[in-house]
C-alpha cells in the first residue's frame, strides 16, 4: 500500500490556464469550496502564448460588429460541423466576459477615444480582437491568477492527475502525484471540472509546451466520457522553421492581421490565387485594398491572409510543395514591407509586435523591421475533445465538466484565432457555475480507495523495470514523428491504417518504459506517464480521422480532398467500449433553430 | 557535429555536484535544448522546469555560466563553447532538486500586496475609458513573466536573506503596476514603506539588468514609487502640516 494524504472539495478544477482559472473563480464565488490543480507552477500554463487577442464582439473599432457577425463567422470558420448553441452562447457572452476582465484591472491597448481596442484576424469580419499588443495570453491568465488568488482559491502546484475516479456512475474524485517530492494524493469533489489544455505534444512540430499531452482528453475518456471531433487538429500556418531549435514556436497571427504578407521564393503573394468560395464576397483581391484593410478602411475587404488557419496552412504546403518554398521549406512572412506604406514602421512594428521581434531577433538573428521571417505550419490546438452539454458544459460522465481545449463543440472544423481566449472566459465562467450548482444539489460520493490504489500501482510500474528497458523520452519521440508524418496536415486511408498500427506497438513499448532515480521531480517518470495519454488521444485522433472520408476544416485527406453534404450532418464521437478498445461512431448534428440559420444566411453577402 | 561540454549542478544528499556532460550543437540551439537533450539521452532524471521554451512562460530561469538568465533564450552561439558551460539553479530560493528551486515564497508575497480596486465606471455601460498613453507605463511592468530572475539576482534576498522584510524587485514592479493604474483607487504607500521595506532598496540596478523582458524595474518602478514614499513620509512641508492638523 502507498500511502496518500486526501482533499475534499465541493469543485476540483484540473487546470490553471485561462478556463481552469476562470471555473475556479466562477465556483469560488457562488460560495463552495474550490480546489484548483495545476501542473506546472501558477501562472504558466500554456494561455500565456496566446498572443493576437480575445476575439468578443465589442464593436469598440467597427459598429458594424455583432454578437450575430461573430456567430455566423464562428459557424463558418467551423464549416458548420460546431455545435451551434456553444457558437451563440459565446458570441453572446464574450463581451462581457471581456469587460470583466477590465474591471478585475486587465489593461488593454486602447482605443483613441478610451476604449478597449480591437485588432483583425483570420476569419473574423470586423476588428474584433481585444489585445495587449501581442502578449494578450499573458494579460489575461495574469489577470485571472492575481483574481483568484485574492478569493483564496487553494492552488496544488505542479502536480499531475494520473487517475480520474468513478464511482456509482459519477466522478468522485482523482488521484496523482505532486513533482516536487512524488507523493501521492486523493482529491475528492462533488463535482470536477477539466481544463487541462490541448495535445499537441502528440506531434514533432508543435506550439505547444511539455504540458499539451492531452492529459484530460485521457481522463475522461478512460472514465468513460465521449469525445468529439478529434479529427479535428489546428495546424497554425506560421511557426518558426528556422533555426531547427526553434521550429513549431508561434508567429502570431497578429502579423498579419497588422497588416504582414506570405511570400513564397519567388517573391509571389500566393494567397491571392486561392480564395475559398465562402469568402470571395469579402475578400480583397488586390494588394492595395488589403492594405487599406488592415488600415482600417472600413470600405475594403480583407486580404488573403486573413482566411481562415487551415485554408492558409494548406496554401503554405502547396507552395512548399511545388518547389517555391523558402530555403528552409517554409515560405516568407514580412511585415518589413509595411515601411513602404507607413512612416515611422519600424516603430510601428516594434510597438504592435514587440515579443515577436524579440523572439526572431534572439532566437534566430532575424531584425523583423527589416527582413521577412522564415514560417511553417505547427501543430497549435485541437478542435475535439471532451463532449460536454452546451450550456451546463458537463460531460457524459455526471459531475465531470470539461472547458476550454480539451472541451469539443464551439470551434467545429477549425478555430478562428482569437476564439479560444474567448472560449476559455465563456464556457470557463459555465463550467465553474455549473459544477458549484451540480455540488450544491448532490453531494459528493465517495471515491473508491481500492481504484486509487490501482491506479498508483500502474503509475509507479516504470521504476520497477529493469535497466535497459525502453525509454520515455525515445518512445515519446517515435510517437511525434510518426504522428507528424502519417496523421499530419495531409492524410490518407493507407497512412493512417499504418498509424494506428503503429499507436499499438507504440503502446507495447510504453509499457515496457522504465525509468532510474527516484520519485522526486523525476522528468522520466512524468514523461511515462503522460505517454499512456498521448497514446490514448492519438489513436482517437487517428480513428476519427479514419472515419471521416472527406476534408472539412483543419482534417485534409488526400484521398478525398473535398468535403462531402453527407458529412457535414454529423459529428464523430468515440468512446471506450466495454472490452476497452475505442469506440468510433457518428452522432447527428443537433437541429440548429431557424433564426440561427437565417443569421447565416444574412452574413454571407 | 559540433560537441559542447556542461558543467549542470545535480543535487545529492550533501547538496550537489557539478556533472559534465556532452552536448552535440545544433544550429539556433539553446541553453534548454542542450539541458533537453541530455535528459533524454543521458539523464532522464535530470531536473529541470520549462513550458513555452519562447521567452513567455519565465519557467526555465537559471544561472549560465554565473549569469541569470533563462535557459530558453540564451542561445549557445553567444556563449563561449571552449569552455564549459555551468548551469546551476537559481541561487537566492531553497533547492528542490538539480535545476528546480522553491519559488513558493514569491506566491506568498503576492497575496500581501492590497489587489487592484478600480474607481467607479466612467460610462453608464459600466466601462471605463483610459488613453494610450496612460496605459503604457503600466502595460511596461505588466510585462513581467514572474521569472524571478530579479528577485534572483537582488543582494538583499540573495545575500542578506530578509526575505521577510523586502518584497523584492518583482512585487515592487507588480505593487506599481497597480499604484500606476489609471483607474486603481486603493492606496499603498503605507504597506511598501512598513511591510514591503521598499526603502531596503539601494538602486543598484542589478535587477533591471538581469530582466529578459527588459522592463526597466529600477528607473520606472521602483524609484517613483521610494518617491511616493518620502513625499508621503519625510516631505519636511507635509510632516510640518501634520504635526499641526494633529
Amino acid at each position: 500500500m502507498t500511502s496518500f494524504e486526501t482533499f475534499n472539495y465541493d469543485v476540483l478544477v484540473i487546470g490553471a490556464g485561462g478556463a481552469g482559472l476562470r471555473a475556479a473563480i466562477e465556483a469560488s464565488a457562488a460560495g463552495v469550496k474550490v480546489g484548483l490543480i495545476c501542473k506546472s507552477l501558477l501562472g504558466k500554463a500554456h494561455t500565456v502564448m496566446a498572443e493576437g487577442g480575445v476575439a468578443a464582439a465589442l464593436a469598440n473599432v467597427d459598429d458594424r460588429d455583432s454578437w450575430k457577425v461573430h456567430f455566423a463567422d464562428t459557424m463558418r470558420g467551423g464549416q458548420y460541423v460546431n455545435n451551434w448553441r456553444m457558437a451563440e452562447l459565446h458570441a453572446k457572452e464574450a463581451p462581457d466576459r471581456v469587460r470583466e476582465l477590465e474591471a478585475w484591472g486587465a489593461v488593454f491597448d486602447r482605443t483613441k477615444d478610451g476604449r478597449i481596442l480591437q485588432r483583425n484576424f483570420g476569419g473574423h469580419r470586423y476588428p474584433r480582437l481585444a489585445h495587449v499588443g501581442d502578449r494578450t495570453g499573458l494579460e489575461l491568465i495574469r489577470t485571472l491568477q492575481d483574481q483568484g488568488v485574492h478569493r483564496g482559491l487553494d492552488v496544488h502546484m505542479e502536480f499531475t492527475v494520473v487517475s480520474l475516479l468513478v464511482s456509482d456512475g459519477r466522478a468522485s474524485g482523482v488521484i496523482g502525484y505532486e513533482r516536487e517530492r512524488g507523493r501521492f494524493k486523493l482529491f475528492t469533489a462533488a463535482a470536477i471540472v477539466l481544463a487541462t489544455g490541448g495535445a499537441g505534444r502528440a506531434y514533432r512540430i508543435t506550439s505547444n509546451s511539455w504540458e499539451g499531452t492531452g492529459d484530460g482528453h485521457a481522463l475522461a475518456y478512460r472514465a468513460g466520457a465521449e469525445l468529439m471531433d478529434m479529427e479535428f487538429i489546428q495546424f497554425h500556418p506560421t511557426g518558426m522553421i528556422w533555426p531547427p531549435s526553434v521550429q513549431g514556436i508561434l508567429v502570431t497571427e497578429g502579423v498579419r492581421g497588422e497588416g504582414g504578407i506570405l511570400l513564397n521564393r519567388e517573391g509571389r503573394r500566393f494567397m491571392f490565387d486561392d480564395i475559398p468560395e465562402p469568402y470571395r464576397n469579402q475578400t480583397a483581391d488586390n494588394e492595395d485594398e488589403g492594405w487599406r484593410y488592415t488600415q482600417g478602411d472600413k470600405s475594403a475587404r480583407r486580404p488573403p491572409e486573413l482566411l481562415t488557419r487551415d485554408h492558409v496552412a494548406r496554401c503554405i504546403m502547396r507552395e512548399v510543395k511545388a518547389g517555391r518554398g523558402s530555403p528552409h521549406g517554409g515560405v516568407f512572412l514580412d511585415i518589413a514591407w509595411i515601411k513602404k506604406r507607413l512612416s515611422g514602421a519600424e516603430a510601428h512594428i516594434k510597438r504592435k509586435l514587440p515579443s515577436m521581434y524579440h523572439q526572431f531577433k534572439e532566437l534566430g538573428d532575424i531584425d523583423i523591421t527589416r527582413e521577412p521571417m522564415e514560417v511553417g505550419p505547427t501543430t497549435h490546438y485541437i478542435m475535439g475533445g471532451i463532449r460536454v452539454d452546451a450550456d451546463t458544459q458537463m460531460s457524459t460522465v455526471p459531475g465531470l465538466f470539461a472547458a476550454g481545449e480539451c472541451a469539443a463543440g464551439i470551434n467545429g472544423a477549425n478555430r478562428l484565432g482569437g476564439n479560444s481566449l474567448s472560449d476559455l472566459l465563456v464556457f470557463g465562467k459555465r463550467a465553474g457555475e455549473f459544477a458549484a450548482a451540480f455540488a450544491k444539489e448532490h453531494p459528493a460520493v465517495a471515491a473508491d480507495a481500492a481504484q486509487a490504489q490501482r491506479a498508483i500501482d500502474e503509475a509507479l510500474q516504470p521504476f520497477a523495470r529493469p535497466a535497459g528497458s525502453e525509454n520515455p523520452f525515445t518512445v515519446q519521440a517515435a510517437l511525434q514523428d510518426m504522428m507528424q508524418s502519417l496523421v499530419g496536415i495531409v492524410r490518407t486511408e493507407s497512412e493512417m491504417q499504418q498509424a494506428v498500427r503503429e499507436l499499438a506497438a507504440l503502446s507495447a513499448r510504453a509499457a515496457r518504459a522504465g525509468i532510474t532515480g527516484h520519485r522526486e521531480y523525476n522528468p522520466g517518470w512524468h514523461t511515462a506517464i503522460d505517454l499512456r495519454n498521448l497514446l490514448a488521444v492519438s489513436e482517437a485522433i487517428a480513428r476519427s480521422a479514419l472515419e471521416r472520408k472527406e476534408s472539412r476544416g483543419g482534417h485534409f485527406r488526400e484521398d478525398f480532398p473535398d468535403k462531402s453534404p453527407e458529412y457535414a450532418t454529423f459529428n464523430i464521437v468515440t468512446r471506450r467500449a466495454a472490452d476497452g478498445t475505442m469506440d468510433v461512431r457518428r452522432v447527428p448534428l443537433p437541429p440548429m433553430p431557424a433564426e440561427l440559420k437565417q443569421i447565416i444566411e444574412d452574413q454571407k453577402a | 557535429m559540433t560537441k559542447a561540454a556542461f558543467k549542470v549542478w545535480r543535487s545529492d544528499e550533501a547538496g550537489g555536484h557539478y556533472r559534465d556532460y556532452g552536448v552535440d550543437v545544433v544550429p539556433g540551439m539553446v541553453v534548454l535544448d542542450a539541458i533537453h537533450q541530455i535528459q533524454a539521452t543521458q539523464a532522464p532524471d535530470l531536473a529541470v522546469r520549462w513550458n513555452c521554451k519562447a521567452g513567455k512562460c519565465g519557467s526555465c530561469s537559471a544561472e549560465i555560466n554565473g549569469n541569470p538568465k533563462l535557459m530558453c533564450m540564451t542561445r549557445l552561439n553567444t556563449l563561449d563553447l571552449l569552455a564549459p558551460v555551468t548551469v546551476e539553479p537559481m541561487r537566492a530560493f531553497p533547492l528542490i532538486k538539480d535545476l528546480v528551486t522553491d519559488v513558493s515564497w514569491n506566491f506568498r508575497v503576492k497575496t500581501t500586496i492590497a489587489p487592484f480596486r478600480p474607481r467607479p465606471a466612467d460610462a453608464p455601460d459600466g466601462t471605463w475609458r483610459m488613453r494610450q498613453q496612460d496605459v503604457d507605463r503600466v502595460q511596461e511592468f505588466r510585462k513581467c513573466i514572474e521569472c524571478f530572475l530579479c528577485q534572483d539576482v537582488c543582494h538583499i534576498l540573495r545575500d542578506h536573506k530578509m526575505h521577510d522584510r523586502f518584497i523584492g524587485p518583482r512585487f515592487i514592479t507588480y505593487a506599481a503596476a497597480l499604484e500606476m493604474h489609471p483607474l486603481d483607487a486603493a492606496d499603498r504607500v503605507p504597506e511598501l514603506k512598513e511591510q514591503h521595506g521598499i526603502g531596503y532598496c539601494n538602486i543598484t540596478r542589478c535587477c533591471t539588468k538581469v530582466c529578459p523582458e527588459h522592463i526597466t524595474i529600477t528607473e520606472n518602478a521602483i524609484i517613483p514609487l521610494k518617491e511616493r514614499v518620502v513625499d508621503r513620509f519625510y516631505d519636511p512641508l507635509t510632516r510640518l502640516l501634520r504635526v499641526f492638523k494633529s
